[in-house]
């Protein structure tokens, strides 16, 4: 049982990194979204692997549910051209740049790993259901949740703001724009 | 199952992230370059946590709570995003550039 | 449970996905008819056209599968899949009797709320593919008023799970007593309205509206992918009533005649809704796009908080 589950666990693994390397190097940029949504699914079924049912529902939920769903409404409102858009990536140079610094950054990340944490391994006895995680949260977690709602708050306000068209001044800019 | 497969799962997808975030022009793929960073770090929590066999299911909460922060981020990233479309018909962020210190300045 | 039963399990609900659309559909089709003093379908299958939809599938098939120049092949051909998928899980978690879902989840409520959101990357997939205008824009129109009926789907759904105390759903019924339907009911007139607007029903139809935008996402669409798309829809209708039931009308329970037949209720109950969201469709003219933005945000999510309210101080108190 134990090693299927970690057999389906790497298979799941390269799928989310494989799909995580293709949202950032496809050159359409709607299917960049598209595996975005496989990816953030291949981490979802890590979660249930890993016994932390509550949270994968809710990664599938808020993640699958709302943010991809948000980010191709974004992308639809701006630039989405069905083939291959040639302006989504910065220059050679930069991109040269970009692959070493995040070479070096998970070459770093593997060596202090495999250096701090080879051999030990995690027993699959804790279980993250609902009602531990809600007693959790409730419990010993009350002061960050009750911050996190007024930074909800916050941001539910400022995206209003952001959007709102009728607001003084704002007519400004957009003449501004107008006349570019 | 050994902690360190959902370690290195967790970095191939922060590095991924991460090369998005930098070799990236347009707006919102930087963003979902940022959104995979934030999946690695959770993955990290959560296989963290069931490592530790946590009484208080910190990594787990903790997960919770960065989701939450990440859909606010995106939904305020977006609106900046939309608006700055709004404004100069383009979401290319090396574009932006009307607060750049002028290049000729710089150099006299 | 052993695999056999499993197997049994899993061939019923294959045999409900199939049927129950059919049934919901062909309901459609007299009820709209009747209602608009006319007979709908009479011919196919002899007696009241009850054939009628076996011969449109029939129809479907036939049909060339038109693939259009300028549509990105693979998104195309996927969307129609993913539109549907969502709504076989969500069916499967849905507990018809006592013990009789096909499967049970502790936090089942949550999972149904969850994977009927993935279910809208089908619908925005299929208009972005199209390489058609009227398609994006239908695309779009479904993708906010997705976003925007979310919330008070999630929160009247919430109100009930705190009333039960229990995310599972067959939990939720076993708790269900019959003054609940006076105590829920905005609850269940909210989860009806957001999930309506979440199928894309009338009157919250504008993401196919076809005076507007011909068929919205689905305009390029033809033969068996378009039959994926409409079976998705009924498909949708069929979660929704049973959903609805299972939350807010008490499941498979009923005065009398429960002994072994809750599934019966489970089932009438579920028509019942449906019946209702075609009745709705008859009666009620389409909504314009801000209306439906402004009936979400300034009534429907304050109402909800209010019922979450509500629900919380009888649960404190009593």
């Amino acid at each position: 049982m134990n090693a299927a589950v970690t057999v389906v666990f790497a298979l799941l693994g390269v799928l989310a990194v494989g799909s995580a390397l293709l949202v950032v190097t496809t050159r359409q940029v709607v299917h960049a979204a598209l595996w975005l949504v496989v990816a953030l699914g291949a981490v979802a079924g890590c979660y249930l692997l890993l016994r932390a049912e509550f949270v994968a529902w809710v990664q599938v939920l808020v993640y699958v549910g709302a943010v991809v769903v948000l980010l191709l409404f974004a992308l639809m409102l701006t630039k989405a051209p069905i083939g291959v858009s040639e302006d989504l990536d910065a220059g050679l140079a930069q991109r040269v740049v970009a692959a070493m610094v995040a070479l070096a950054t998970g070459a770093l990340l593997v060596t202090v790993l495999v250096d701090g944490f080879s051999g030990e391994v995690i027993d699959q006895g804790a279980t993250g259901g609902a009602p531990a995680i809600g007693a959790s949260v409730f419990r010993s977690w009350v002061l960050p949740f009750e911050v996190l709602s007024v930074l909800l708050l916050a941001a539910l306000v400022g995206a209003i703001v952001l959007s709102r068209r009728d607001v003084p001044g704002a007519g400004a800019a957009d003449s501004v724009a107008g006349g570019r | 199952m050994p902690l360190l497969l959902p370690l290195l799962v967790a970095t191939g997808l922060f590095t991924a992230g991460l090369y998005g975030v930098l070799a990236r022009r347009n707006a919102v793929l930087v963003l979902m370059g940022v959104e995979l960073m934030l999946n690695a770090a959770n993955l990290m929590l959560v296989a963290f946590g069931a490592w530790l066999a946590d009484t208080l299911l910190a990594g787990q909460v903790l997960t919770l709570f960065v989701i939450t922060v990440a859909a606010a981020e995106v939904g305020l990233g977006l609106a900046i995003v939309l608006m700055v479309y709004r404004q100069r018909r383009s979401i290319a962020l090396d574009e932006m550039t009307d607060l750049h210190e002028s290049r000729t300045a710089g150099l006299s | 449970m052993s695999v056999l039963d499993l197997l049994l399990r899993l061939v019923l609900l294959l045999a409900c996905f199939l049927v129950l659309p059919l049934v919901v559909g062909q309901i459609e089709h007299k009820a709209m008819a009747h209602m608009q003093s006319r007979l709908g379908p009479m011919y196919a299958g002899g007696f009241h056209g009850w054939a009628q939809l076996v011969a449109d599938g029939v129809k479907f098939a036939q049909k060339e599968d038109v693939l259009p120049a300028a549509a990105d092949p693979w998104v195309f051909r996927l969307a129609p899949a993913l539109a549907l998928l969502p709504y076989l899980v969500v069916l499967a978690l849905i507990p018809v009797g006592a013990g009789q879902a096909v499967v049970s989840a502790d936090v089942g409520i949550f999972l149904v709320l969850a994977v009927m959101g993935i279910g809208i990357i089908g619908t925005v997939m299929a208009g972005w593919a199209s390489a058609n205008k009227f398609s994006v824009l239908g695309a779009l129109r479904a993708a906010a008023q997705l976003l925007s009926y979310e919330l008070p789907l999630v929160l009247a759904a919430a109100s009930v799970a705190m009333a039960a105390g229990t995310l599972s759903l067959p939990g939720i019924v076993e708790a269900w007593r019959p003054w609940w339907l006076l105590w829920q009911l905005p609850g269940a007139l909210i989860f009806l309205v957001a999930g309506l607007a979440e199928l894309s029903r009338s009157p919250f139809d504008m993401p196919v509206a076809e005076s507007e935008i011909i068929f919205g996402a689905y305009t390029e669409y033809a033969g068996l992918r378009f039959a994926l798309f409409l079976l998705a829809e009924y498909a949708g209708i069929v979660v929704l009533g049973a959903l609805t039931t299972v939350l807010f009308l008490g499941g498979w329970k009923w005065p009398f005649l429960v002994g072994g037949l809750g599934w019966l209720w489970t089932l009438v109950k579920t028509l019942a809704v449906a019946f209702l969201v075609i009745w709705l469709r008859v009666s009620l003219p389409r909504l314009r796009e801000d209306q439906l933005q402004r009936l979400a945000w300034a009534w429907l999510v304050p109402l909800a908080l209010v019922q979450l309210m509500i629900t919380g101080v009888v649960r404190v108190m009593g």
